[in-house]
């Protein structure tokens, strides 16, 4: 009798379980449709050939190579395209080496003025970075930056002060154990050879992390970028290019072929982003929630 | 207020419980104000300690020092040559003959003070005013440049920055005379000149790393910062741009603008935006927190496969650049997009719109600002899902099974061990991401460009409000968006945005206990 009660209940346990994963499962089913959902639209609407403006049609009722064909042969974005790319690159060389240096001396080094240091980019921080601009972009102006330079003067304007997001890195740092700096130092190795050879060969994901974001950064600025480059082509990026395209007297032309050019941009990035998806979840998990 | 006892707090119900928490809370606030006047006044004392302490040091210096010394005085470096630290010499030297160079030639130092007029309120920065002149060689005017307002505020600043940093190294130096006496008082050796470059490979191996990036954030965001709060005070702006029309100091003039609560008032629309500002900041921190949690307990269930799939998914949010996906969201819900359209054809929305005169559901303030937080969930879940999933594999998995064994049910499980957790851990985060989206630019502008526009309001401060519009919007569109870019106003607003998120951030690191001592953790 009582044996059969236990059965009973394990019983009911597990369909109760069971049932719990189904409704999981439907939730999760759901979500991926409405995260999907935005993607296949966008990649359908690039092939639209019968349209250039919005039809409100999820599927094209025709199939072409049109928009990508016209992206190339009519507009600037083939520039826009290497301008950005070229930002990327130079920007995750020269932000990796800013907060990756700025970042480990203030998680292994102890000196006077650190923890100043730490609380006047805090308040540094709570400045609208924005307004900066306004300074900024007259210099740059009288140094030709902002032209057809444009892409030069946002590289430095990505970097130079990039020292001050190093609060990700610095959580990394801060989960490598001390000791080992102690023991490389009873060994008589000075500070820059406890930097060069033990903690930089442990820091491979942060690293990786520091370039992915700083590649990402051009492609996704939009407000930086609009402010220094102001409506000359030759240096655009394509954040400040594309978003003409979608203004209320050119959307009913351009709006197919930004969906081309939004496929082309995600191409790179979406895959450079997944070929290091690890780092970046690594860097993620582990330095932004120590702060 | 009497504090009750573990005990006595215990047999509280929740609701005298949560009276009792508000009540504590609001009875500390005349605390903090308390021990932040102390606070001050124990600055204060230090700062007078620490001034007066330097001056015994230097009177000390002066007279204990031999002749070498007390020549460092007025040239730079000396007392480094006579201990035999001739690099450290030479730098200095070099320092003050740079300094007195600049300072002194023409069109340098000096001349770029004299010009700025600094601080009186009325008159121009920049004495010559540029103008067309008759030229009899092309018999027309020709435009004759005079002074640029904006490169005099620069160099007067920076001329500021470097008579700081003289007498600063100033001070530098005549400290190390101090420490070359006392080290030479005990008879030790002072450092070499090859003993410095070795230690900053090693003892000094901080300023040697610190030196490019600080120097970047110093001329990139300290300087331009300081520039922007001296705006403030001045009338520059797109009719005075200090090229063709110089600017001039104006003193607070600006700041009583905020006190105008009229139609169009400065006051009015800086209250309304920061109010729909923190009430955004508020929906979008905390929607993204709990659902972004939410969704990582469910890929992380017991018996949920193809957790990659899920996960990645999630993640190509991540990887698309934002102003593709949001521009692409934004035209879904216009009228003729797909979804847009779709709901439209909804008799009781379609109603609403047509009765309204708006034309797609972005015109609508109520809606506008709904979407807007929709949307933003869309994005933001994505990273709170990575960060929750990796604190959720920390929580020890004891404590569930315990839990289990007593008879908790799934709810209790999360409210009683998953949610505290959680919230321990990301305290810190969630302060960062709400004033991460108080300056949320991308999201609120290449959804909705601020629009539906406000017009109870108009435009303000040189720029049309609208409902949607951030603190940060408004002043994009103030300085790029119109044609009057008053740089001044922008500059104001930006100085009250700090004021704001910097209370912001004191109020709630008083709320949040801070246990985590940075130390603890290694």
């Amino acid at each position: 009798m009582k044996n059969k009660n236990q059965l009973q209940k394990s019983l009911s346990a597990s369909t109760s379980r069971r049932l719990g994963n189904t409704v999981v499962y439907i939730l999760l089913i759901v979500m991926t449709l409405v995260w999907l959902f935005p993607f296949v639209g966008i990649v359908l609407e690039s092939f639209k050939v019968d349209v250039r403006g919005m039809d409100g049609k999820f599927i094209p009722g025709e199939f072409g190579f049109d928009n990508y064909i016209r992206l190339f042969k009519e507009t600037d974005f083939f520039r826009w395209f290497i301008n950005t790319g070229i930002m990327g690159v130079a920007t995750a060389v020269l932000q990796t080496f800013f907060v990756l240096s700025m970042s480990y001396v203030l998680s292994r080094l102890r000196f006077k003025g650190r923890k100043g240091l730490m609380n006047l980019m805090l308040i540094l921080g709570m400045f609208p970075g924005f307004l900066t601009m306004i300074l900024i972009y007259k210099v740059f102006s009288d140094f030709g930056l902002t032209m057809n330079m444009a892409p030069v003067g946002l590289i430095i304007v990505y970097c130079a002060s990039s020292g001050m997001g190093y609060y990700v890195s610095k959580g990394f740092f801060d989960t490598i154990p001390k000791s080992l700096d102690e023991a490389a130092r009873v060994d008589g190795a000075t500070r820059w050879q406890v930097f060069r050879k033990v903690i930089m060969p442990l820091s491979k994901p942060i690293i990786i992390y520091t370039v992915l974001m700083g590649f990402m950064a051009p492609w996704g600025d939009f407000m930086l970028a609009s402010y220094i480059i102001h409506e000359n082509s030759a240096g655009m990026s394509v954040a400040v290019g594309m978003y003409e395209w979608l203004s209320k007297t050119m959307v009913n032309t351009n709006y197919t072929m930004f969906c081309a050019a939004g496929v082309i941009v995600a191409i790179p990035v979406v895959s450079v982003f997944l070929a290091l998806q690890k780092y970046y979840v690594e860097g993620v998990t582990g330095g932004a929630v120590k702060g | 207020m009497k504090r009750l006892n573990d005990l006595d707090y215990l047999k509280l119900n929740k609701f005298d419980a949560f009276l009792y928490k508000l009540k504590l809370f609001f009875c500390a606030i005349p605390l903090w104000f308390k021990n932040l006047g102390l606070g001050i006044l124990k600055f204060l004392k230090n700062c007078g300690i620490g001034i007066k302490d330097e001056f015994c040091d230097i009177g000390y210096t002066f007279k204990n020092g031999n002749w070498a010394v007390k020549l460092s005085f007025f040239i730079f470096g000396f007392g480094n040559f006579y201990y035999g630290q001739i690099m450290r010499g030479l730098l200095f030297l070099l320092f003050e003959l740079v300094f007195i160079g600049y300072m002194l030639v023409p069109s340098g130092g000096l001349y770029w003070l004299a010009k700025g007029n600094w601080f009186k309120t009325g008159s121009t920065i920049g004495t010559v005013q540029g103008g067309f002149k008759y030229d009899p060689i092309y018999d027309t005017d020709v435009w004759v440049p005079g002074d640029d307002s904006v490169k005099v505020m620069l160099y007067g600043l920076l001329t500021i920055i470097f008579i700081v940093a003289f007498v600063v190294t100033w001070r530098m130096q005549v400290k190390q005379c101090r420490i070359c006496i006392d080290i030479t008082k005990k008879g030790k050796k002072v450092r070499s000149g090859k003993d410095d470059l070795k230690s900053l490979l090693d003892d000094q191996f901080h300023k040697t790393l610190l030196s490019i990036p600080l120097f970047g954030i110093m001329a990139f965001t300290v300087l331009p910062i300081i520039y922007m709060v001296l705006v403030a005070f001045t009338s520059y702006d797109a009719a005075h741009d200090g090229y063709s029309n110089l600017f001039s100091w104006v003193g607070l003039e600006h700041f009583n603008e905020l006190l105008d609560f009229g139609k169009g008032g400065l006051g009015l629309a800086f209250g309304e935006i920061l109010g729909w500002t923190l009430m955004w900041a508020f929906f979008a921190t905390f929607s993204n927190y709990f659902l972004g949690m939410f969704v990582a307990i469910m890929i992380n269930k017991k018996g949920i496969k193809i957790k990659k799939f899920w996960r990645t998914v999630l993640v190509m949010t991540i990887a698309i650049p934002q102003f593709v996906s949001l521009l692409y969201v934004s035209k879904l819900f216009d009228s003729s997009g797909i979804i847009g359209k779709l709901i439209g054809q909804i008799p009781s929305v379609s109603e609403y719109l047509t009765s309204n005169h708006f034309i797609s559901l972005w015109d609508s303030p109520i809606v506008a600002k709904i979407l807007v937080i929709v949307i933003n969930i869309w994005i933001g879940i994505p990273y709170i899902m990575l960060m929750a999933t990796g604190i959720l594999m920390n929580i020890p998995a004891d404590l569930y099974e315990s839990s289990r064994i007593d008879g908790a049910s799934p709810w209790q499980q999360y409210s009683k061990i998953t949610l505290p957790y959680m919230m321990f851990v990301m305290g810190p985060y969630l302060l960062t991401s709400f004033v991460g989206n108080l300056n949320n630019f991308n999201v609120i502008y290449l959804l909705t460009g601020g629009n539906p526009l406000n017009t109870a309001i108009g435009t303000a401060g040189g720029a049309s409000v609208g409902h949607t519009d951030l603190l940060i919007t408004w002043l994009f569109k103030m300085t790029l968006g119109s044609t009057e870019s008053k740089y001044y106003m922008a500059s104001l607003i930006g100085i009250l945005v700090f004021v704001v998120v910097a209370v912001l951030s004191l109020i709630v690191y008083n709320i949040i206990p801070s246990t985590r001592n940075e130390e603890d953790y290694k």
